[in-house]
């Protein structure tokens, strides 16, 4: 799971209103190069929620990201920030572990990279 | 990529192996697929660039397709395991990303705006009725720009009907009608194979959609 899907994920039981951004436990986690994609990087960043992704880079021990982005007109234009951007969002992976969800400690595990969000019945 | 090719590649595609029939789990064909996409993308630039959720993804064939036409992130959604193992490995197959997730679409809550296009081909609620429905009504809710899915020729009246009145969707189109082959898949089929006549619709979603987290499930 990428931290790009990771940043668009809230807790979908019944009732709950906090349950974004959901924290992870890493098991097993990895990198893999993606193409980088400088339009799409530019495009996508204004829709980031940043600090849940910072928090989340560093659950994957990726800590170089800024904690904010002050001016980001003129860091979209650093190729250092970029590179950064693009590793966290797209090059880390979550292979196993679980995300938890911030409001109701529910754990939704994820196997293969692929986030299980199935509810119980009485979740609905 | 040209038609003949991409068509060519999605041949290839590994299917799920033991369908299940409470979930309509039925191929999408490499016919279909190319298709419907080839469409998306080069009358209405929905693709390329884009990022493009697959709803009921299956074994990953409408999002493999969009990768393989330039989508920049192609997320896909199943409720059933196994159909995403097959996704995973089809898309490493094709060596292109697919970001997979594991959901009821009915219990979908995303934020953020981020999704374009939302392409399907979604259960025709024959087993769980309404299930067609459900899904175009949550696809609405998410894409920004638009939604392409199938739904059978003789529900027309009833998705137009659905997609502008309930769901508030600015405009529903058939872009086209085709035919899906439905083969012997499961023990109440009678022939070896069956057409269904199925439109290709495109809908383009209510404007100013809210960009706040909101729950999207549907009332049961």
């Amino acid at each position: 799971m990428r931290l790009l899907t990771h940043n668009m994920l809230s807790c979908n039981i019944k009732g709950v209103t906090n349950g974004f951004p959901l924290r992870i436990e890493a098991e097993k986690f990895m990198e893999k190069e993606v193409d980088f994609n400088i339009d799409f990087l530019k495009s996508i960043f204004s829709k980031i929620e940043w600090t849940a992704l910072v928090e989340a880079a560093q659950s994957l021990g990726y800590n170089e990201l800024p904690e904010e982005v002050v001016d980001s007109s003129s860091m979209l234009e650093s190729s250092d920030f970029l590179k950064k951007f693009h590793h966290a969002l797209l090059e880390l992976h979550l292979e196993e572990g679980a995300l938890i969800c911030p409001e109701t400690g529910r754990r939704f595990p994820v196997s293969k990279g692929i986030p299980n969000m199935l509810l119980h019945e009485d979740e609905v | 990529m040209k038609l003949k090719q991409l068509e060519g590649l999605l041949g290839n595609l590994e299917q799920i192996s033991c369908p299940k029939i409470e979930l309509e789990q039925y191929p999408t064909s490499a016919h279909i697929a190319s298709r419907t996409l080839f469409s998306a993308e080069n009358s209405f630039g929905d693709v390329s660039g884009k990022v493009v959720a697959d709803f009921g993804c299956g074994c990953g064939t409408l999002g493999i397709a969009a990768a393989l036409l330039d989508a920049d992130y192609v997320v896909g959604v199943d409720i059933d395991a196994q159909s995403l193992e097959v996704a995973l490995v089809n898309a490493e197959d094709m060596e292109v990303d697919l970001n997979l997730m594991q959901c009821d679409i009915n219990n979908l809550k995303w934020r953020g705006q981020f999704i374009d296009t939302v392409i399907m081909n979604p259960p025709f609620g024959t087993r769980k009725k309404g299930a067609d429905m459900n899904f175009l009504s949550m696809a609405l809710k998410v894409a920004t720009q638009a939604v392409y899915s199938l739904h059978k020729t003789s529900t027309r009246d009833h998705v137009k009907k659905m997609a502008l009145r309930d769901c508030n969707a600015t405009s529903a189109e058939v872009l086209c009608e085709l035919r899906f082959d439905v083969p012997q898949l499961y023990k109440f089929h009678k022939k070896k194979v069956v057409d269904i006549a199925v439109d290709l619709w495109r809908f383009v979603p209510p404007k100013d959609q809210e960009g706040v987290v909101k729950t999207f499930s549907l009332p049961q």
